[in-house]
């Protein structure tokens, strides 16, 4: 079952402003299909802006990166932005929901412009996420009404809404308390472990690199164990 | 479906901040409906003042003028033919004022399709008498069925009827002035002396007051018949053929075909009254720049609060980029607020615009230069209103176009790793 969903090659980054700084130094690695990698290193190693590349949202790099056996290097602003809406599931820090929308109705927004399913489906859809995180009672409150913890539990049903390939992450857990906190632990257990979701979770937290399948370990813009 | 999806954000954007949106709508009701007022007001008072002169004023009118010959006796001879003949000091001949055939042309004109009406007219130089004093004045003898028809003629006559003088022989309409000057009033006889010196009785049954005092200073009206008589002419003496179309823009060519065909002067009320035209289009060029103004400051509001709301929304903006939304999708996004903003202010202005106007229309405006107009005058015009809308579509979609191309180029990266 090990199939590569995603491939980093000799990736190298530079930050410009205010001089020119590598911030990442040829990056290599395999992400297989099924595997839950955690990346951890201290603030500032480049973990973060490492993950918006492999997310394709930040296209100013060297090298080359592959999602599903597909060369990411030449595709335009359009295709990038369908391959994140249709393989790539998102989870941030603080930027959550999107405040003037309801809960259903912010998970089922990228459902909705991958546009495979009818609305109705999507809905319905949305409801087994929700229902699935066991949050399904908040589907029709607004976003704004929503603690941090909740906010954070709806917006893992957002990254889901699509069944991508992979979910990534970005400190998903900094901003939560210890109680929410191990409430999406227990939720990404669940993810990799029952349902075979791979996942890529950049994070601080040593905790998580324990329930992770595998650790990739930075320091200064490089790799120093994987 | 995925525009759908779109307008849905769109509105939801929308509605998230009502009164900020309902600020932006205002400015665009608000420069519509001043457009809306003020283009209808300032046509209306150009129609007024157009007025004052294009309804007494015949389209084309043909005369004859005093003028030397230009064919004189040597250019006919045969002798001096192919010579450069030099006269000097050609006078004019005493010829005839009256309009050759004036019965013919008139039924030619009454056939002319191009023909709204045609009024006959005698102009005659006359002193107006009272008691000791001489006035010098104009005498004109007028048709006054078609006068009134085609020249609003009965508008201004302010007491009395204009018919009267067709109907009561021997009677006179002065202007108002005139009549004031010889202490004349309704019913009262003046003597009418010609040039020849030929002395006439009228009775005075209306006065005419046109808005212009010193016109009406000079003028007096009578029959056809009666001017006739008192010039003693016969009565085919017409000086005047007064021709009034239906496209008033036809005029300067129908006059040059009018004056080689009835060998008379004609003159078209375009080169008659030069002047007033530009004034009518200074005064319509400035209303419709002031309007245009007004309509691209409520383009910069929206502009402004376009600007401000994507600021606003940067976390949405690059979450829906984060999930999947391409650039031009969250343009579309901004650019459908910026429309649905000015089309729904521009709607509600075109109609407040419209009940201003109507109000405008409705305040009493009374002034004896105009006996005929009793409110401010408003001009109804639906070219108005659809500049309006255009123009406030057309302003709001540029307002919203820079802002929506700034939303489209956000990198979420900047503002995800921002805070």
């Amino acid at each position: 079952m090990n199939t590569t969903i995603l491939e980093a090659r000799h990736i190298n980054k530079y930050f410009h402003d205010p001089v020119t700084v590598k911030v990442l130094n040829d990056i290599n690695f395999v992400i297989n299909k099924e595997e839950f990698i955690s990346v951890i290193g201290k603030s500032g190693c480049g973990k973060s802006t490492l993950l918006y590349i492999l997310s394709t949202m930040d296209t100013d790099f060297e090298g080359e990166l592959l999602i599903d056996n597909e060369m990411m290097g030449d595709k335009k602003e359009k295709e990038l932005a369908k391959i994140r809406n249709k393989k790539i599931g998102f989870i941030f820090q603080f930027h959550y929901l999107l405040n003037e929308f309801t809960v259903l109705r912010n998970v089922m927004l990228p459902g909705l412009k991958l546009a495979e399913y009818s609305e109705k489906e999507v809905e319905e859809r949305a409801m087994q996420k929700l229902t699935m995180l066991d949050i399904q009672h908040l589907a029709k409150k607004n976003a704004k009404q929503l603690s941090g913890g909740e906010k954070q539990r709806v917006a893992i049903a957002r990254a889901l809404i699509n069944d991508p390939d992979i979910i990534m992450g970005d400190e998903p857990t900094g901003n939560l308390d210890k109680k929410n906190r191990e409430i999406v632990f227990d939720i990404f257990k669940r993810l990799a472990y029952e349902y075979h979701q791979t996942l890529l979770i950049v994070t601080h937290d040593q905790e998580l690199t324990g329930i992770s399948s595998r650790t990739i370990e930075m320091e200064d813009g490089r790799i120093i164990r994987q | 479906m995925n525009f759908k999806l779109l307008i849905s954000i769109a509105k939801s954007l929308l509605t998230a901040r009502l009164r900020q949106t309902m600020i932006a709508a205002i400015g665009v009701t608000f420069s519509i409906t001043m457009f809306i007022t003020l283009l209808s007001f300032m046509a209306g008072l150009n129609d007024m003042l157009d007025g004052l002169i294009v309804n007494r004023t015949p389209h084309i009118r043909l005369f004859n003028e005093i003028k030397p010959n230009e064919v004189q006796p040597v250019l006919i001879s045969e002798e001096y033919k192919g010579d450069y003949n030099f006269i000097h000091s050609i006078k004019s001949e005493s010829s005839r004022q009256d309009i050759y055939n004036s019965a013919a042309v008139m039924t030619a004109l009454r056939e002319d399709e191009r023909v709204l009406g045609i009024s006959p007219k005698i102009n005659a130089q006359v002193f107006y008498n009272d008691g000791i004093v001489d006035i010098t004045g104009v005498l004109n003898g007028i048709d006054a069925q078609a006068e009134k028809k085609l020249f609003h003629f009965g508008d201004y006559v302010t007491s009395g009827s204009a018919l009267d003088i067709k109907n009561i022989s021997n009677s006179i309409i002065l202007g108002k002035a005139l009549a004031e000057k010889l202490h004349a009033n309704l019913g009262d006889m003046i003597q009418v002396i010609t040039i020849k010196g030929d002395r006439f009785p009228l009775k005075l049954v209306g006065l005419y007051e046109s808005g212009l005092r010193d016109f009406d200073k000079t003028q007096g009206f009578a029959s056809i018949n009666t001017t006739q008589k008192i010039l003693g002419k016969a009565n085919n003496y017409i000086t005047d053929m007064q021709v009034k179309l239906k496209d008033i823009t036809k005029a300067p060519a129908i006059a040059k075909e009018y004056a080689a065909k009835f060998d008379t002067q004609a003159e078209d009320i375009q080169t008659a009254n030069s002047q007033f035209e530009t004034g009518s289009f200074i005064r319509t060029l400035i209303s419709y720049a002031v309007g245009i103004t007004l309509l691209i400051v409520a383009g910069f509001g929206i502009y402004n609060i376009l600007n401000m709301m994507i600021y606003e929304k940067m976390d949405t903006i690059a979450i829906l980029k984060a999930t999947g939304f391409a650039g031009r999708d969250v343009k579309t996004v901004f650019i459908l607020i910026a429309l649905s903003i000015g089309i729904a202010g521009g709607m509600l202005g075109l109609l407040l615009g419209f009940g201003l106007s109507s109000v405008i229309d409705q305040i009493p405006f009374k002034t004896a230069a105009l006996p005929t107009i009793k409110t401010y005058p408003v001009q109804y015009n639906p070219k108005f209103y659809l500049i309006g809308a255009v123009f406030s579509i057309i302003t709001t979609y540029l307002a919203g176009l820079f802002p929506a191309r700034k939303a489209s180029k956000i990198d979420p990266v900047i503002i995800i790793r921002g805070k």
